[in-house]
């Protein structure tokens, strides 16, 4: 949960020969019905340290299902959650986050008029002092924060400016931060770029780089194939809640990936289709 | 460049930055304004320690519940059943007290732990309906007012509730709730130093605690805060009870000091509570504001309530006073919400 488990590894992670042996978080046969609905069935995958696992696939594949049981806030109907090769459930996000899951969301989770040092700890507030004099460490929150944002090369400037100041990538650039800073083991993220320009975007997934670098398992939700090619190590593509195809990137070309991203198979349906209508 | 860029870019004019970093000043220099004004169309009557002392006893009752409401206000909810739950608390210890003959002590715990209860209720209901909770609170407001008034009558024959100073433990009590200093005119009660108290206590709990960043948080971006696991059901359920627990304080503080309680009272109170957090800087949708700013939004209250007589005009225009302040605080707290949203890519 804090710095120290974090700054030993920087840039040099484990090797890459040690972190394949051991996943870090492993589904078996997880799957979620809402109803008489199957959003996801019989998925079986394990996450990496050190590496950045890209789930694709169409709208409604079962991609947000997938990634929301991985954080906690949906419980799976069927299959097992393993953590470290423990079987583990999750009775909500706080509980996966004090497990090292940690989601960062489209929305990011961050709160407009507060400053960004108590959005930096929200839900996870430092205190000091003992029973009813118990409080919140501002001077704490504000230096921890600020020496985070800078191992990651983020410069936000003031850190009591009001969250809505920032630009789209500042605020990636705060959530993943934050999330790291909390000792992700696994950092979730949601289409993280989808809102922005190319320079921004190019900064973030630099930063996403930089997490897996520093033996954080990354599973990115996103759906442009460069993106996800220039930063993924393998790729989930996720279709009607099946995992179809579970690929690393030495077996891939940008072209067979956004063949793969567009619906695979289901490209090929509709090409048909269309031709025969 | 508007307004609210100046957070961010403040930096060469510290004070400037501090000054819109903080919600509660407009309410402070409004109370100035209106203190100065008052004072001259009264020919001074208004600055004399009688009139202070009227003002100030006029402020606390709703000053107090103003704090809590604050709070509740920031997290994102409203609380229309904080005034009756004071003629609620008011009777539960007036019942306990003069016809079941118990000690004060005692009815003062059960009476706390009714209205607790209460505000309990509202919260797991806004909480598990879902509904809002102008809906939920309208609800038990409409309860209580019919409860408060048919209790009494069934439990004393009256809906004045009489004679609480000859229940055992009164002195003590009184001493705590309802000593006085000074003589009057010119008597101020101790309800204003559990008001300061109050005022302070919140004030620290908002921004040095991490109850207060959740509270922001809560209001802020109800899922943002779920997200990263912020206990907002919990947080939003224990506000409704500091509300109905600022609503007891009230009542019972009046209850020992009057020695009766009238068991309609506190109908129509709700809403100044909610005109007091909003023109002291509480953001009506949450999210924003502080605990000493709907402290002063009460003040202004004291301040108009008793300097209009004193202007010599008509008391009646005491409502159209309050009209108007609310309206215009609401527009100033609209415009800046509005200029917070829009001001996004800094």
């Amino acid at each position: 949960m804090t710095t120290e488990q974090m700054t030993g590894q920087d840039e040099s992670a484990a090797p890459p020969s040690d972190r394949q042996d051991v996943p870090v978080m492993e589904v078996r046969g997880l799957g979620r019905q809402f109803g008489a609905v199957t959003a996801l069935q019989d998925v079986n995958v394990a996450l990496r340290a050190g590496e950045v696992t890209c789930v694709v696939g169409d709208n409604g594949a079962g991609k947000s299902v997938f990634i929301k049981m991985l954080c906690g806030l949906i419980r799976p109907s069927e299959g097992e959650i393993l953590l470290d090769g423990t079987p583990t459930e999750f009775g909500s996000p706080r509980q996966a986050r004090s497990q090292g899951i940690v989601a960062v969301y489209q929305d990011l989770a961050i709160s407009p008029l507060m400053s960004l040092w108590r959005n930096f700890f929200m839900g996870a507030e430092p205190v000091k002092g003992w029973g009813i004099f118990q409080r919140f460490d501002v001077a704490y929150a504000k230096e921890a924060m600020q020496s985070e944002l800078e191992k990651l090369g983020v410069d936000l400037g003031d850190p009591d400016r009001a969250a809505h100041t920032l630009s789209g990538g500042e605020r990636q650039g705060l959530a993943i931060a934050r999330a790291l800073y909390y000792g992700a083991r696994v950092l979730i993220l949601d289409e993280p770029t989808s809102a922005l320009g190319v320079r921004q975007s190019g900064a973030v997934l630099r930063l996403i780089r930089r997490a897996a670098q520093r033996g954080t398992a990354v599973v990115l939700v996103t759906p442009k194939p460069q993106h996800a090619f220039w930063v993924g190590d393998r790729f989930l593509v996720f279709q009607r809640g099946r995992l179809i195809e579970d690929r690393r990137s030495e077996t891939l070309t940008l072209e067979s990936l956004s063949y793969l991203m567009a619906g695979g198979g289901e490209v090929d349906e509709l090409e048909t289709a269309i031709a025969t209508a | 460049m508007s307004l609210l860029q100046l957070p961010a870019f403040g930096k060469e004019r510290p004070w400037v930055r501090t000054a819109v970093l903080r919600p509660e000043l407009g309410s402070l220099v409004a109370a100035a304004l209106l203190f100065i004004f008052f004072s001259i169309a009264s020919s001074g009557a208004m600055v004399e320690i009688p009139t202070i002392a009227r003002v100030l006893d006029t402020a606390w009752p709703y000053g107090i519940i103003a704090v809590a409401v604050g709070l509740l206000m920031i997290s994102g909810e409203f609380d229309l059943s904080a005034g009756v739950m004071v003629g609620t608390a008011g009777a539960l210890l007036g019942i306990m007290a003069t016809e079941w003959g118990m000690n004060l002590w005692l009815a003062l715990v059960l009476s706390l732990g009714i209205c607790l209860a209460l505000g309990l209720w509202n919260g797991v209901l806004v909480v598990w309906t879902g509904l809002p909770s102008f809906v939920v609170t309208l609800g038990t407001f409409f309860g209580l007012r019919g409860a408060n008034v048919a209790l009494s009558k069934y439990f004393t024959g009256d809906a004045l509730i009489e004679n609480i100073d000859e229940a055992a433990g009164f002195d003590s009590l009184h001493a705590i709730v309802a000593t006085v200093f000074g003589t009057a005119p010119s008597d101020f009660r101790i309800s204003l130093l559990w008001w300061g108290g109050f005022t302070l206590i919140a004030t620290w709990i908002l921004w040095r605690t991490k109850i207060g960043n959740w509270i922001f948080a809560t209001g802020g971006d109800r899922e943002a805060a779920r997200a990263v696991g912020v206990p907002v059901n919990g947080t939003k359920i224990g506000l409704f009870m500091l509300t109905a627990g600022a609503a007891w304080f009230v009542g019972v503080s009046n209850a020992v000091r009057y020695t009766s309680v009238q068991a309609g009272q506190g109908v129509g109170a709700e809403f100044f509570y909610i005109i007091a957090a909003v023109v002291g800087g509480c953001r009506m949708a949450g999210g924003y504001g502080s605990a000493v700013g709907p402290a002063i939004g009460a003040l202004i209250w004291g301040i108009a309530f008793v300097g209009i007589p004193h202007a010599g005009w008509n008391s009646d225009w005491r409502w159209a006073f309050l009209g108007v302040l609310l309206l215009v605080s609401t527009l100033i707290n609209h415009v800046v919400g509005e200029r917070v949203r829009t001001v996004r890519s800094g």
